[in-house]
């Protein structure tokens, strides 16, 4: 009776898709070869800026692991003859907030300003300076790694923090993905002033560079906003490709850690932001462990048994493949009963699927909420960034309602069945003793 | 009978509060509040209970939380789970969370799926089915929470310390999740009981923000919350901190890398929205010290002494308790947490002393003044601050003279916020790092708790 209910609820629901005109991109390449990606919106007096580049901790080597973090740090931290105090100082004048972005793939500037031509003008000024002209000053430079050092060791305090890393250089090694975001203690202490300057002239070109605006502008001021930024990065041809994931067989990793809880990372490399298996994934995903109370680990590990209090799987879709990566923290006396609720979770949905009442309902999940997903500039720009960084389609947020309707049940078992694989999952646990 | 009634309707009327926002009252004494926003096609709808962990007792404490927890856990009509199955079939986002203050349930849809989040948000006020068998399950997944959030995070093992130091009779000394033997001794009945003290429509604030019509919600908010019964509320009590006699000093040892210094100062918080000005001044304090990365904590003692490797300062004087502010900071490698104390105390006096200059209270001000251009972008943000405020009886309208107000700040004042900030309002935590390697197992700032 009650799932007789729910199901005609479903049904009601399936067709209703936003009448609503989406995102209206506009795309151009400078002379230079820097990708644009702008949406003029001016319901808000304000402008966000990025600037993206292939700079992100997969290009460090193991010996100068953290080259491309502090490099990516220093940017602000003294530029165009400004002191980093002065940089600060001249941005919150006007009170503009720069922003980052730095992962495994990419580094990246953010400004978001208010448009007034005084406000915008000054901090479009600094913004200038620092992609153009960082000096990565010695002092501040040893002050800025002094700092990331300090920060290494909050990691190592924190379980969590412990397992993702050991989960990275579970499933690559250490090389590109495996190497830490924020890069290592003995790396960091080797890297020197002239390392900084070099990473910047190679990896922060004008020709790999990626360059979204949204906000209060016109086109033509967008152009000419582009144009200046490419003009002053360092010019020359795009740089090298990193070279490409190579899995490592399946391993286990057991930290001891005087905590309370073990944190339990489970995985395997899963897919790229290219994938041709993406919807399926992601939507399959859905129903396993991404749509939080409404997905199976959550169910079976919090609702079920009360386990822990987040439970979850996502595909980490990045430049190369990123990792599948399931997820729980658990008092240390049952992390082995609740390890083994995990595994047989993905084992069963890698076996057979979802049902159909799952896939309608991550289906109405997906379509009915993508209003949201867009539904301020900062959540555009994150799309505008990840559009432009990983070359998708211009069309990507006019067609995603349409590629998660379309994903269907077959697809899923399918793409699940041939890209996860429940009896080679990496398995890393921080916490208690080693056991 | 039937004139009465309308006579009542037209007194309770929608009126116009702030640019853009509706509030009124309905006949239970629910308010709803409506602030238009017409960017994109969707709504956000937040319930606040004016019951936080501010209005728990002791031994009970953190069960405002798990309440919280137990309100997904069905009711009459909306069997266990449906809650969040239901808005997820809607394309909708959902979740709650509490504080010292109130206990928020919200909802984010596309704005023609408003009425499924008051029917189902209607029915769990007065309906809760508290079930044994749920709530064993669920102590456990809270108890989790704690271990994750706070026996396991040295930093929030020293805040919730600290704060049962700050105040002895205050019940901000409790933490918002609870003390671990509370939850290890919290059965159903503790819910239920809070359950039927606290959750009624005449403790509660609908706020609605996004691509609505005010009069259709509110006519929306009158069918599905209007039937609901308003209950008699318990007396709540003051429990005004007595005077601090002098400065407090505590150490706390939980495995970590490095020490971390926390100090909090008591200090006047917001209670006349038209009078008052050291609220105000003590913002813009927190500004001139920690605003960005220009401001003194992070130019003296990170860029130039290099003494800390993070220092931050922030003030909280908007609220139901007493106003707080709070200093902190980890010391660079080969400085003590003392060393880093001492130069936080030095940069509080240096105002005291010397004042700050105009160029650093414009800049805070510039901040002020994009920062609320900024958070048009959003709508969840506008309704929580709205929310907020009518939680603490505090006049909607604040929400745009709160920029008059930081603006009017004069320097004067901020040095005289400065001056409150004495040794005898002063209570200090210093972590004092044990091993990691060892299996040194020890008992251990979280405000807030997400579902």
């Amino acid at each position: 009776m009650r799932v007789k209910q729910f199901l005609l609820l479903l049904g009601a629901l399936v067709v209703a898709v936003p009448a609503w005109a989406g995102v209206a991109i506009q795309h151009w390449t400078t002379p230079q070869g820097t990708r644009v990606y702008f949406v003029e919106n001016r319901d808000i007096p304000m402008l966000d800026v990025a600037i993206d580049f292939p700079a992100g901790s997969r290009h460090d080597t193991p010996g100068k692991s953290g080259l491309a973090a502090l490099t990516h740090t220093m940017l602000d931290q003294g530029a165009g003859g400004m002191s980093d105090i002065v940089i600060a100082q001249r941005l919150a004048d006007v009170g503009a907030v720069l922003g980052g972005g730095f992962d495994q793939d990419k580094a990246g500037v953010s400004l978001r300003t208010l448009s007034s031509a005084r406000e915008r003008d000054a901090a479009l000024e600094v913004l200038m300076a620092i992609l153009h002209k960082p000096q990565f000053p010695q002092a501040a430079m040893q002050r800025e790694r002094a700092r990331m050092l300090a920060q290494l060791r909050d990691e190592d305090s924190r379980p969590g923090e412990v397992a993702a890393k050991a989960f990275y250089r579970a499933l690559y090694g250490d090389q590109g993905y495996g190497l830490p975001v924020a890069g290592t203690a003995k790396g960091l202490n080797k890297i020197v002033r002239g390392d900084l300057q070099a990473w910047y002239r190679m990896r922060y070109r004008a020709a790999d560079a990626v360059i979204s605006v949204i906000g209060d502008m016109s086109r033509a001021e967008a152009e000419k906003l582009a144009r200046r930024i490419a003009a002053g990065l360092p010019q020359g041809a795009p740089a090298p490709a990193a070279a490409p994931v190579s899995p490592r067989p399946p391993t286990e990793k057991r930290i001891a850690h005087p905590s309370l809880q073990s944190h339990v990372l489970i995985g395997q490399v899963g897919m790229a932001r290219s994938d041709p298996d993406y919807f399926a994934l992601y939507v399959g995903n859905h129903v396993l462990g991404g749509s939080g109370f409404d997905s199976r680990m959550l169910e079976e590990v919090r609702q079920k048994r009360g386990y822990a209090y987040s439970a979850y799987s996502y595909f980490i879709p990045m430049a190369q493949p990123g990792p599948l990566l399931i997820g729980l923290q658990t008092k240390n006396e049952q992390v082995e009963d609740a390890r083994k609720v995990a595994l047989e979770t993905v084992a069963r949905f890698v076996a057979e699927g979802p049902t159909e009442a799952e896939l309608a309902q991550a289906r109405n999940n997906l379509v009915g909420g993508f209003p949201l997903r867009i539904d301020s500039n900062k959540k555009i720009m994150d799309y505008l960034r990840a559009i432009g960084f990983h070359k998708l389609p211009l069309t990507y947020l006019d067609d995603w309602v349409k590629n998660v309707e379309s994903v269907t049940l077959e697809q899923i078992r399918d793409a699940f069945k041939r890209r996860v694989d429940p009896g080679a999952l990496s398995v890393v646990v921080v916490g208690g003793d080693a056991g | 009978m039937q004139l009465g009634r309308i006579a009542l309707l037209l007194i309770t009327a929608a009126m116009p509060a702030a640019a853009g926002v509706t509030d009124t009252t309905l006949d239970n004494g629910l308010r709803v509040i409506v602030k238009e926003d017409h960017r994109a096609p969707v709504v956000v709808s937040q319930l606040w209970y004016k019951a936080g962990s501010m209005d728990e007792h002791n031994g009970a404490t953190g069960v405002a939380h798990v309440l919280e927890h137990m309100m997904f856990k069905g009711t009459g009509k909306v069997p266990d789970g449906q809650f969040s199955k239901r808005i997820a079939a809607a394309g909708g986002r959902e979740n709650a969370f509490t504080n010292r203050d109130a206990t928020v349930y919200f909802q984010q849809l596309q704005k023609d799926r408003l009425p499924l989040s008051f029917e189902l948000e209607a029915d769990r006020m007065a309906d809760l089915q508290l079930k044994e068998e749920a709530f064993a399950k669920e102590i456990q997944v809270v108890m989790e929470e704690r271990r994750l959030r706070t026996e396991d995070n040295p930093h929030a093992v020293v805040y919730e310390q600290l704060m049962s130091v700050a105040f002895q009779a205050h019940p901000y000394r409790r933490p918002v999740i609870g003390w671990m033997d509370d939850l290890q001794n919290m059965r159903a009945q503790d819910a239920r009981d809070w359950y039927q003290r606290w959750y009624a429509p005449n403790n509660a604030t609908l706020v609605v923000a996004g691509d609505v019509d005010p009069q259709e919600v509110i006519a929306l908010a009158r069918k599905e919350y209007g039937r609901l019964a308003n209950k008699p509320l318990p007396v709540r009590k003051p429990q005004d901190e007595p005077p601090q006699r002098g400065e407090k000093r505590i150490v706390v040892k939980a495995p970590a890398k490095q020490p971390y210094v926390l100090m909090i100062y008591r200090a006047p918080g917001l209670d006349d929205a038209d009078k008052d000005v050291m609220p105000w001044a003590m913002q813009v304090l927190a500004g001139v010290l920690n605003g960005n990365d220009s401001a003194r904590l992070d130019k003296r003692l990170v860029k130039e002494q290099r003494i800390a490797v993070e220092a931050g300062a922030s003030y909280d004087g908007i609220s139901r308790g007493p106003g707080l502010f709070y200093l902190d900071g980890t010391p660079s490698e080969g400085k003590s947490a003392a060393e880093l104390e001492k130069a936080l105390r030095a940069e509080i006096r240096r105002i005291q002393h010397a004042g700050v200059s105009e160029e650093e209270l414009n800049r805070v001000k510039a901040q002020v003044i994009a920062g609320d251009v900024y958070q048009r972008d959003s709508v969840f943000y506008q309704a929580m601050q709205l929310g907020e405020l009518a939680t603490l009886g505090l006049p909607l309208d604040l929400l745009e003279k709160r920029v008059d107000k930081l603006k009017a700040v004069t320097a004067d004042q901020v040095r005289a916020a400065a001056r409150l900030l004495t040794d005898d309002r002063l209570s200090v935590a210093v972590l004092d790092p044990l091993p990691i390697s060892a299996s040194a197992r020890k008992p251990s700032m979280e405000v807030k708790h997400a579902r």
